[in-house]
Order: structure tokens, then sequence, then C-alpha cells
């Protein structure tokens, strides 16, 4: 088969038009290197989020106060390590392996979302978790199924479909506490407390201050900006935390409109602290994932001597 | 980056959603043989009853067209448009056809 070369302009003018076309860009697809390594860190950082994920939740599950919640919980948290592995399988269409990924996890040269460094200290934290960090989770994900790369669009669909209980048993959890004794409606609201800032950091820093975002908004990795994320998260979480009678921990929160709100400063030296390796829990849940990983060897290494000896 | 360890071969997984369907690709995932390939692909791709069958293939014993072929190798069926129904001229008010 003669195949014809075909120069690189003319390439990336294939491939921005299919972009503004709206067709997905497939595996085997001509991409420029930037859009390539774009997306594996984005990818990555997303599968190691949902994977990091489960350790604060994970950590309650034999402590949950009913075996209807522990059921709930094991399954939520189940959920999330499913996540992870839908997200390195569509990273490893882009030609790295998932042990190249998880081993730039564990030397600390990928990222995961600096919400999961926050430490989880009773059980209202797995109702403020479910509720605020996956529900801003959510926010992102909806938005990023319409992501150009097709496998990262197509894990996204089966994410969000996926989501949505995990963000009801949250808010369950916070809204029967909040119609229980006077202590349980003060610990639902201090985990509200400890959890809103966190979560409106999970959208990462203000547009003006987001190097990586202007390319990628360009190939249409992402969607829509940080700060139209988090609003579109502020405005719909608010009304949730007043029908049940919670109250938002921003004194300078404003209602513009109907449905519109202001916020107040973001920390941004804590936010930019925590992503630095400084937050409360950073060394824990690093550590706990590398011995989990290396508890497991002897699971890898028993598999692989039964799939040798099976082959003779 | 060299990767130190073995996490095992790469296996698509393939899901019928109801019988009488067609098979789709729905991802991959990791095991060490077609076993725990077939259990993984549960785990991971059908927590919620999303299928009546299930199919896992070795990644690497797929054979695919690559994009730069692509053109070329689909471009046979491109002139024969006689292929398709609406190529042929039918008498006015003939019907059920
Ligand atoms: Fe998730
Ligand atoms: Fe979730």
């Amino acid at each position: 088969m003669e195949i014809i070369a075909a120069s690189t302009e003319q390439l990336l003018a294939d491939f921005e038009s299919k972009i503004n076309a709206e067709i997905k860009i497939e595996p085997r697809d001509w991409m420029p290197e930037e859009y390539r390594q774009n997306l594996i860190r984005q990818m990555s950082q997303h599968a190691n989020s949902e994977v990091i994920g489960m350790q604060p939740e994970g950590n309650w599950i034999t402590r949950a106060p009913s075996l209807r919640s522990k059921k709930i919980l094991l399954a939520k948290i189940q959920d999330e390590g499913g996540h992870g592995l839908y997200l390195y399988s569509a990273a490893e269409t882009l030609g790295v392996s998932r042990e190249e990924l998880i081993q730039a996890l564990h030397e600390g040269k990928a990222k995961y979302a600096s919400v999961f460094n926050y430490p989880a200290l009773n059980w209202a934290d797995m109702g403020a978790i479910g509720w605020l960090v996956d529900g801003a989770a959510i926010t992102n994900q909806v938005s990023l199924q319409r992501t150009s790369y097709g496998p990262y669009s197509r894990a996204m669909v089966k994410i969000c479909k996926e989501e949505s209980f995990h963000q009801r048993q949250g808010y369950e959890i916070m809204w029967r506490m909040m119609e229980g004794t006077k202590d349980q409606q003060q610990m639902a609201q201090d985990a509200l407390n400890r959890w809103w800032w966190p979560a409106l950091m999970m959208f990462g820093p203000h547009d003006s201050d987001s190097p990586n975002s202007t390319l990628a908004m360009k190939w249409k990795i992402k969607r829509e900006s940080n700060d139209q994320l988090r609003e579109k998260f502020i405005n719909k979480t608010i009304p949730q935390a007043e029908l049940i009678g919670l109250k938002i921990p921003d004194e300078h929160l404003q209602l513009l409109d109907n449905e519109t709100y202001k916020h107040g400063d973001i920390n941004w030296e804590e936010f930019w602290a925590v992503i630095k390796g400084n937050g409360p829990c950073n060394q824990q849940r690093l550590e706990h994932h590398i011995r989990a990983h290396q508890e497991g060897a002897w699971v890898r290494e028993t598999a692989i001597e039964s799939a040798q000896k099976n082959k003779i | 980056m060299e990767a130190k360890e073995n996490q095992g071969e790469l296996w698509e997984v393939f899901l019928q959603t109801k019988p009488g369907q067609a098979f789709k690709h729905v991802g991959s995932v990791h095991a060490f043989d077609k076993n725990l390939a077939i259990e993984n692909a549960r785990d991971v791709y059908t927590r919620r009853g999303e299928g009546t069958a299930l199919w896992v293939v070795p990644s690497k014993e797929i054979v695919a067209v690559t994009a730069n072929e692509a053109e070329y190798f689909f471009e046979a069926a491109d002139e024969k448009i006689y292929r398709h129904p609406t190529f042929y001229s039918m008498p006015e008010g003939v019907k059920n056809m």
C-alpha cells in the first residue's frame, strides 16, 4: 500500500478542523504531541484522584452507623476504584502504561485532587464529601463528557451515570442529621464549614491564574473554565444547603440575582500549600497508596506464575 | 520512564447490553490470564447489571487499520454507489419497495 506522507502543517490543520467540527479525536488519529501530553497529564491526575479519593471514606467503612450505610459506603468507594480504572484504561490508549502512571504518582511527579489531603474527622464528613466533593466532581465531569478525546469522553459518560448516587447518598446523610438532635445538626454544619472551601478549590485557580487552561480550551480538552464551573457548582449547591437548614460558611456571599451568587475570596495560599505537599494528609495518603500497592505484590506474582503454568 | 513491574496484559472488553444486540467495546482491563480477565471485566464494567454477555480479547491480538492507511484502505467502497438502494430510479407510484 502506498502512503503519501502529509506535512505536519496539513496534519495539524486536519486535526484542528475536526476539533472545530466537534468530531472526537480517537487513539489512532494523528494529534499534536502537546495535545497528547496535556491529555495524559489531565487524565492521569483525574485517575489518581479517583483512587486516592477512596482513602478518606475508606477510613469510615468499619465505623458506619448502620448496615445500610456501610453497604452504601462500600458500593460508593468501589465505584471510585472503578472510575480510576476506566480513566487509566482511557489514558493507556495514548501510549502510556498504567505501570508508568502509578509509578509517577508514587514518585510525586503526578498529582491528584488536593481536596483528598484533608482528613475525614467524623461521620458527618461522609455526608459532606458525597454532597460537596462528589458534587463538585460531577459538575466538572458533566462538562468533560464533551471533551474532544473520544476515550476520555466515553469514560466520563459512564462515570457521570454512576456519580449521581454518590452525591445523593451524601446529601441524604446531611439531611438526616439536620432532622436529628442539636448535636447532630452541629456536626453537619461543622462538616460543611470544613469542606466548603476545599470543594471550591477543586475547580483550580481563577481563570486569570490558570496556565494550563488556554491550550486545553482551544483544543476542547476542557469545555468550560475553572471559574465558570465553580459558579455552576455554587449556584446549585447553595439552595440545597438552605433547604435543609445549613449555612454556607462565607460572610461575603452575595446573591446577585435570583439564582447567581458571588463568593468571598478563596484562600489561595492554602490551596498552593496543599498542592505543594503541605496539606494535613498529603504524606499519609501517598504512603498508604504505596504500602497497599507493595502489599499486593504477592497477588500479581502469584497470578503471573499461575498464568505461566496454564500456558504449558 | 521505565516501568518496574508487571501488571499483566491488556485485554479489550466487549459488552452485550441485551440479548440480540451487538457487542460493544467498553474499555480495557489488565489481567494475567483469561479467567482473571473476564472476572476483572465483570467487576469493572458491570457493577449495575449493564450486560447479559461479556467478551474479553487480548489487546495485542486485535488487528486494526492505521489512521494513515484508512483513507486508501476504504477507498474502493466509495466508488460503488450502486450498492446503495438510493442509486436506483423507480417508476412513479411503485409501492412497498
Ligand atoms: Fe468518581
Ligand atoms: Fe464519586
